[in-house]
């Protein structure tokens, strides 16, 4: 016969299980270091704040039933309104936990800062020496993203590949809309924008394919605005370049004019090889021949303004 | 590649603009139903009033009326319909998010959804939340200070009406043409000329232009209200907290409505003038429009939830029996948030790129806005502690309320945290925190303050047993609807997703439709209360005007009041006046009446606001001619309305004394 106490565990189990079994909780139990850190943050921030809150919903509870107009036993003193001591706890427990948590912030802030370059792969691990991350300019375009990789020379669309244990640096842009650029396994997000570049550095330690997608509304084609990222062993990507160098067509400018009609539920696409300068041409919005790229109108305002 | 319905046209006409017959949705089942029952329920509705005869009555008691309760309630009425629309919205996404998994594409297409979700945030902010909070203040500020009416009586008719039309114009938005497919705050470069050219998003311009033209007025009218018309003796530290909060809200809409005017006045320059402020070339910059108008929109969710903290701290200090606990930090905790209100907005984006140290600022001031609003929670608690709690519907709210905005407030603080925000942006673990902050705060609120004050407004209090219905329906239904999407949030799913391939997720957002449906119980026992209260009011009618043993001067009036709110100026002598009253055993003077000069009713905000709606339609379909004429005749109409010098008179002091002599009688 179940005891309550089995009965309870039993419940317990099955509740975890059925939250836990059909569905990966991605955010908390990621893939790469950058994101698991971020994981780590939310449990002490909540944690830390629970200091406050558990106790705040328990004496509400029990405030509302202690004191009850049923209840005659209760002390009962209308005019009470006012104890310094009991303010000073009021303003100074929250403000405990703030100054707690705003140094834990201003630290993680600073040390999971996106443009940081890495300095571990994994904890305990620190980056070997004389190791370049792996360069990859990503082009948020509607509604596909499109990948450039200037170490191997190769681009491609809605897919992105990346050996295990090796710091990333992604360079990103976008042609028109607004997007973001989210690998929930990997690291955070990062807005991608049109005439400006942001950055995100980030690694992946376990192999396997994950999720990639935009995480900023961006009109019609945002829902199917997704891409598989795959963590492979060095040989694996390897292999995965030649592959890509095999299969692919070059990325020259007209490729890229077609590629840039806005499209939905884009095909992965490989291309061996890539015009060169293509993504600073996206990024200077100078694609087109005769453009002038926003560095350069820049560079001639300010020279005409007598500015640095 | 499906592309959206067209549903502008190309060529403008000299006579229609781009209005066609095609922008009428002729071809929509979803909406042409919607339209349908709406005009058969308008139909119904205008035959009823005409039937009855009630036009001339609301026309000259309640459409053209300068009273602040009438337009008070006029406020609230406007939020309750447009509750509906914005619940509609809701249930549809719930819905549809719970059927289109895997094959099953649900019932709405993407250019429909996109749609949806963008008009259900517009209208829950800006037509639900704002009316009510705004009409709560109309009813009640002017008689907690002990004045008769508000500073500005015509402005606040014309501030109301012009809310109005805002709502009318989205509202037409969904029989005309179409709304913008953009998300509620309506980011370019999506929302620039070339990207959506469709009329949806001069719609969602012009409705908040006109309404914001309201708001902003209206926020003017109650800073000057409340700084100089209070009571003799209610010196700043003495005035009622809700009071108190309103004048803070109210400091807030006339600093920030005016960036909200101002970044929608430049995305109308790009849109109609070829203008590139927010364009991704010639120099345009989509960030400067995302500071813009979260430099408003921060604000502004505490210009919703201010006057809520002043509705609980109210309702606590009622029902427990007892004092306010800790008053003054209550004032100062208040004004330290409208102040730090403003340093936070750059929260809302922590991954647009910023270096860490601006990240780790903006991270740590919404931090620290958790410590006034963490002394608040405590006040009420040690307020409840050592009182006599009465558990009416009201304070079930309230304590609804402590417990799940303190969950809120915690999910808020670790967004906070930039490196946790990262992850979490975007997700539906935020689209879980602020539903948990607005129903849990600004909701349970308003059907806090509406159960508390409605005795006051209509002389018998609500059936109780609906109440309380209404109350677990809410909390139930939210708790299950929105906890889902928490546990979403941290599985990585991103908001505005109109389709899904991950099966495994289904379940959580079918759990979430069937508390979207709880909730829609809870609104219709609400609906259902207002109806029976009304049936029953015989019985639950409250001849006092004091039916909670209150504390404000509000309760010193019978209820409803009279027109004139107090025939007599009430002297001011310590906080809880009315309570203090009591204590010392007040009696109304029935003698030494005066006439009461009072202000006179004008259809002029109706028709001003009438004539903004038109300007905007013309401006939303490129039709000039009409758009001229229609501005030319509104400015024309405010200076005409500026002659009309028969805008007062004197209420008999016969009349006063019979109204005065009346109610001693039924109090004795």
């Amino acid at each position: 016969m179940a005891t309550p106490r089995t009965l309870c565990k039993t419940l317990l189990a099955s509740v975890l299980a059925l939250s836990l079994a059909g569905c990966k909780w991605v955010v908390m139990s990621p893939s790469g270091d950058v994101a698991a850190q971020q994981a780590d943050l939310i449990l002490w921030s909540t944690y830390l704040m629970l200091i406050i809150i558990v106790p705040v919903i328990l004496l509400t509870l029990l405030f509302a039933w202690r004191y009850r107009s049923s209840n005659k036993n209760a002390t009962y003193k209308p005019d009470w309104d006012h104890s310094t001591k009991l303010e000073l706890v009021i303003w100074a427990a929250p403000l405990a936990i703030i100054i707690a948590l705003g140094a834990l912030t201003w630290v993680s802030t600073h040390k999971l800062d996106p443009y940081r370059p890495l300095d571990r792969v994994d904890e305990g691990v620190p980056v070997p020496e004389g190791t370049q991350p792996l360069v990859v300019e990503v082009v948020a375009m509607d509604w596909k993203w499109l990948f450039f990789y200037p170490e191997q020379g190769i681009a491609t669309v809605n897919e992105l590949a990346a050996p295990v244990d090796r710091p990333i640096k992604f360079k990103i842009t976008a042609t028109t809309m607004m997007n973001s650029f989210y690998v929930p396994a990997l690291a955070g997000m990062i807005y991608a924008m049109g005439g400006m570049e942001t950055q995100l550095h980030a690694v992946i330690n376990e192999e396997g394919s994950y999720e990639g997608f935009s995480a900023n509304y961006s009109g019609e084609g945002f829902n199917k605005m997704r891409f598989e990222f795959l963590g492979q062993s060095e040989a694996d990507f390897e292999q995965w370049v030649a592959q890509v160098k095999a299969q692919g067509n070059p990325l020259s400018r007209d490729v890229y004019k077609a590629l840039e009609k806005p499209s939905i539920d884009d095909p992965v696409r490989y291309y061996s090889e890539v015009m060169p300068g293509l993504y600073d041409a996206i990024l200077n919005r100078c694609v087109d021949p005769g453009q002038v790229c926003m560095k350069d109108l820049m560079k001639s305002h300010h020279a005409h303004h007598g500015e640095g | 590649m499906s592309s959206a319905v067209q549903t502008y046209s190309d060529t403008t006409s000299a006579v229609f603009g781009r209005l066609t017959w095609d922008s009428f949705p002729f071809h929509d089942p979803i909406i042409l139903g919607t339209f349908i029952m709406v005009a058969v329920g308008g139909i119904a509705l205008v035959a009823a009033l005409t039937k009855y005869k009630v036009w001339g009555y609301l026309w000259n008691e309640w459409f053209t009326s300068i009273d602040h309760k009438r337009i008070g309630v006029m406020y609230m009425i406007l939020g309750i319909i447009m509750l509906l629309r914005g619940f509609a919205d809701a249930i549809m996404m719930r819905l549809h998010q719970a059927m289109a998994f895997g094959d099953s594409l649900g019932y709405l297409p993407p250019h429909h959804y996109d749609q949806i979700f963008t008009a259900h945030g517009v209208i829950m902010i800006f037509f639900v939340a704002m009316p009510f909070v705004v009409g709560l203040m109309n009813y009640i500020v002017p008689l907690q200070i002990g004045a008769r009416d508000v500073a500005f009586p015509f402005l606040n008719n014309f501030s109301f009406w012009m809310t109005a039309s805002g709502a009318v114009l989205i509202m037409l938005s969904l029989f005309v043409g179409e709304f913008a497919k953009s998300g509620w705050l309506a980011y370019p470069p999506l929302t620039g000329i070339l990207q959506s050219p469709g009329v949806g998003v001069d719609y969602y311009i012009w409705a908040l232009q006109i309404a914001g033209v309201g708001t902003l007025l209206s926020g003017v009218n109650f800073v000057v209200t409340i700084v100089k018309m209070r009571a003799p003796g209610m010196t700043m530290m003495k005035m009622p907290v809700f009071t108190w909060t309103a004048l803070c809200t109210n400091i807030l809409i006339v600093a920030a409505f005016p960036i909200l005017t101002a970044v929608l006045a430049l995305l109308s320059l790009d849109r109609y003038m070829d203008f590139n402020f927010f364009t991704n070339d010639l120099g345009g910059n989509a960030m400067m429009y995302v500071n813009l108008i979260w430099i408003w929109g921060h604000p502004e969710v505490y210009i919703l939830i201010l006057p809520i903290f002043g509705v609980f701290s109210e309702i606590v200090s009622t029902y427990s029996g007892k004092r306010l606990f800790g008053y003054s930090s209550m004032v100062y905790a208040t004004v330290v948030i409208t102040v730090l209100s403003y340093l936070v907005w750059l929260h809302h984006f922590f991954t647009m790129g910023s270096g860490a140290t601006v990240n780790s600022f903006f991270g740590i001031t919404t931090m620290i806005i958790s410590i006034p609003t963490g002394a608040k929670i405590f006040n009420w608690l040690f307020t409840m502690y050592r009182g006599r709690i009465q558990f009416d519907v009201p304070m079930l709210w309230t304590v609804g309320f402590m417990v799940t905005f303190v969950i809120g407030g915690m999910t808020g603080v670790l967004l906070a945290v930039p490196p946790a925000d990262f992850v979490l942006h975007n997700s539906l673990f935020l689209i879980a925190h602020f539903h948990n902050v607005i129903i849990g705060g600004v909701v349970f609120g308003v059907f806090a303050a509406i159960t508390y004050w409605y005795p006051k407004v209509t002389g018998y209090k609500l059936d109780p047993f609906w109440g309380k219905c209404s109350f677990w329906f809410w909390l139930i239904g939210f708790y299950v609807a929105f906890m889902p999407l928490y546990a979403l949030g941290l599985m990585g799913v991103t908001r505005r997703m109109s389709h899904f391939e991950d099966m495994s997720l289904q379940i959580w957002f079918q759990v979430a439709a069937f508390g979207a449906v709880l909730i829609g119980l809870g609104i219709l026992s609400f609906l259902i209360q207002l109806y029976v209260s009304y049936k029953k009011r015989d019985s639950l009618r409250d001849e006092t005007g004091d039916p909670w043993n209150g504390r404000t001067l509000e309760w010193s009036t019978s209820s409803p009041p009279p027109q004139y709110n107090f025939a007599f100026t009430p002297q001011v002598h310590e906080n809880d006046a009315w309570w203090q009253m009591k204590q010392h055993g007040f009696k109304p003077p029935q003698e030494g009446f005066m006439p009461i000069h009072m202000p006179k009713n004008t259809a002029a905000g109706m028709v001003l606001a009438g004539l903004a709606t038109v300007f905007g339609f013309a401006m939303i379909w490129y039709v000039w001619w009409l758009a001229a004429v229609s501005f030319g005749a509104l400015i024309l109409g405010a200076i005409i309305h500026t002659f009309n010098y028969k805008r007062d008179y004197y209420i008999p002091v016969e009349e006063v004394a019979a109204v005065e002599n009346r109610r001693a009688e039924v109090l004795a």
